[in-house]
């Protein structure tokens, strides 16, 4: 859709884990493609064991992958050597979920914001102490509060923390991996609002990994929903919540319980959507859409930039009505 | 209206709780009741004292500390705060039990589900070992779990986090209680289990009648769930009616503030 060269661009990604007692692999992301624009945020959305989180560490090279290629600004991570890997760390950076386990609980928080700044060498040594003045006012804290340890703050400001620590080195991508899952619902809806300031002021770009759609439904620029290691329908965030293509998609949104009493009562009064999703992985010959992709990728476009995998579709379902394909 | 008003199944009144003498109270003298069968939703963020106050109606205090309680806790009309330790121990899973927010930290990790749910039907019932274990298949499967006769002899490292939260279920209904409480059942759990638990517990209500005590700090697993809500705030109730008034017109700003923040999956206006 864009002509310039996305900021990151995954193809075909896959990882794989040794099965246990030598039994089969498992096969945790399988054909992964996606791209991020500079400035905008990717959400990436499915259950636990959907491959989301493996996907993000493999962006960031924290994962062995099995095949496949992550290029970030023009360049192959896949191909390039641990010291150029390391190199490219400055520009892609990772928040996590815990802010409990992922700050050093022995270390001020002046030594935990400096440290990215010392292994990068980003600024002089003498200007450390000032960079650090300032992460801590860019995520809205207190700098007089710096020579205090991780346990004297609360999980809001701990986040804050660890996002002022992912941006010391001023990076062009972050991944934050369910950033605000562990938060109560008005810290998250700060921690949000500060993730969206930053993105504003500093052009920062964002693959947001959560199984909360409705957060991801505020942040996120465009949307993939994973299943099973494969992602099953991506699209523009208002396309993929208003019209839903796969099955998977409408099941998951369903759930979703809403604000609103009378709503929410028929919403558990309906019998739920729990069909096999993988029953249909795979196959050959035309797909759901009545469509004969020969040996291309099982994705079937619905409109522009908005697509679904026809391949991993449930059989007890019905088909949906043929639509034409905007690329075949 | 001169509707003729039963005593509530739980009556509290004044209720403090402190951990340790002298300590400043996390619950500062709350007073609530709820009726028999009857389902009620406390909402309120971490440190509010719903957990504390939820423990405190089974004389429980959270792990590693001891708390100090105060003011009154009718039930069925007998007063809780006042009960030897036999007594309370004796209403503590038969009448009133409870489940949790983490399953894997309730459960025995060395022991078969089965062996636990066992324990508990013969701890209340008095029952042999034969028919315990057939009472915990038919509850096993009544909470929807696939197999239950040979999932019984499964070890809780082998259920998902759904199924486990699962298991905890079926354990607090084994004796079919008159009040469960239930601390952020779903917090930890992805959107499709979270809404299977949610209908799970439902189902089970209206089967054995009993009261629903359902604690979280989101609005949204509150909304189809209860008929009434108590707003908690620094240890105090800021805020209760019927839960669609609460929704339409909460009065408090701290309810607005957290109806506010939950995050809408559609824009106003728009079509779910």
């Amino acid at each position: 859709m864009t002509t310039s060269t996305p900021l990151l661009s995954v193809r075909d990604l896959a990882v794989s884990f040794p099965g246990r007692n030598g039994g089969a692999p498992v096969r945790a992301v399988q054909g992964v493609s996606f791209d991020l624009d500079a400035g905008q945020t990717l959400g990436l959305v499915g259950e636990s064991g959907s491959g989301k989180t493996t996907t993000g560490r493999a962006v960031l090279q924290l994962q062995a992958i099995e095949r496949g290629s992550v290029h970030l600004l023009g360049r192959n991570l896949t191909t390039s050597s641990a010291a150029q890997v390391r190199g490219m760390r400055r520009h892609m950076q990772f928040v996590l979920q815990n802010p409990y386990s992922s700050l050093h609980p022995r270390m001020a928080i002046a030594s935990i914001l400096a440290e990215p700044l010392q292994v990068h060498r980003s600024v002089p040594r003498s200007a450390i102490p000032a960079r650090v003045t300032e992460l801590m006012e860019l995520v809205g804290l207190d700098p007089g509060t710096l020579q205090r340890y991780p346990h004297e703050f609360s999980g809001g400001q701990r986040q804050r923390i660890v996002i002022a620590r992912a941006l010391a080195v001023h990076p062009d991508f972050v991944v934050c991996d369910e950033p605000v899952s562990s938060l109560d619902v008005r810290t998250q809806a700060q921690i949000v609002a500060l993730l969206q300031s930053l993105q504003e002021r500093l052009g920062l770009s964002y693959l947001f990994i959560a199984h909360d759609l409705a957060i991801v439904r505020h942040v996120a620029h465009r949307v993939a929903v994973m299943y099973g290691g494969h992602i099953v329908e991506m699209g523009d965030t208002a396309a993929v919540f208003e019209r839903p293509g796969h099955p998977y998609t409408r099941c998951l949104l369903d759930s979703v319980p809403v604000p609103d009493p009378q709503l929410q009562r028929q919403r558990l009064a309906q019998v739920p959507l729990e069909p096999d999703f993988r029953a249909h992985a795979g196959g050959s010959g035309r797909c759901v859409f009545g469509h004969d992709h020969h040996d291309g990728p099982a994705w079937h476009w619905l409109g522009p930039g908005h697509g679904v995998s026809c391949r991993y579709w449930p059989p007890d379902l019905a088909r949906p009505e043929p639509v034409p394909d905007p690329t075949g | 209206m001169t509707v003729h008003n039963p005593a509530p199944l739980l009556r509290v009144q004044g209720l403090t709780a402190r951990f340790g003498r002298g300590a400043q109270p996390v619950v500062k003298g709350i007073s609530f009741q709820i009726g028999a069968g009857e389902a009620v939703g406390f909402v309120g963020e971490s440190g509010c004292g719903k957990s504390v106050t939820a423990r405190a109606l089974m004389r429980l205090a959270p792990e590693g500390s001891s708390v100090e309680l105060g003011g009154s806790v009718l039930f069925q009309g007998e007063e809780l705060l006042q009960l030897g330790e036999n007594a309370i121990c004796d209403i503590r899973g038969r009448r009133i039990a409870m489940v949790f927010q983490d399953p894997m930290a309730s459960l025995n990790p060395v022991m078969t589900v089965g062996a636990q749910i066992d324990d508990i039907v013969r701890r209340h019932t008095g029952v042999g070992k034969l028919a315990a274990r057939q009472r915990s298949i038919s509850l096993l499967d009544q909470v929807g779990i696939r197999d239950a006769a040979q999932r019984a002899n499964d070890y809780p490292h082998q259920f998902s986090g759904g199924m486990r939260q699962r298991v905890l279920i079926a354990m607090a209904v084994s004796c079919a209680p008159d009040l469960l409480i239930a601390d952020e059942p779903t917090t930890a759990l992805d959107v499709t289990v979270q809404a299977q638990i949610l209908r799970l517990l439902m189902r089970l209500r209206h089967e054995l009648g009993m009261a629903l005590m359902l604690i979280t700090h989101d609005f949204g697993v509150i909304a189809g769930m209860v008929e009434r809500v108590y707003v908690m705030l620094d240890g105090e109730i800021v805020e209760s009616g019927g839960v669609d008034a609460v929704f339409a017109a909460p009065q408090h700003s701290y309810t607005r503030a957290l109806l506010d923040a939950v995050p809408r999956l559609h824009a106003p206006g728009e079509r779910p």
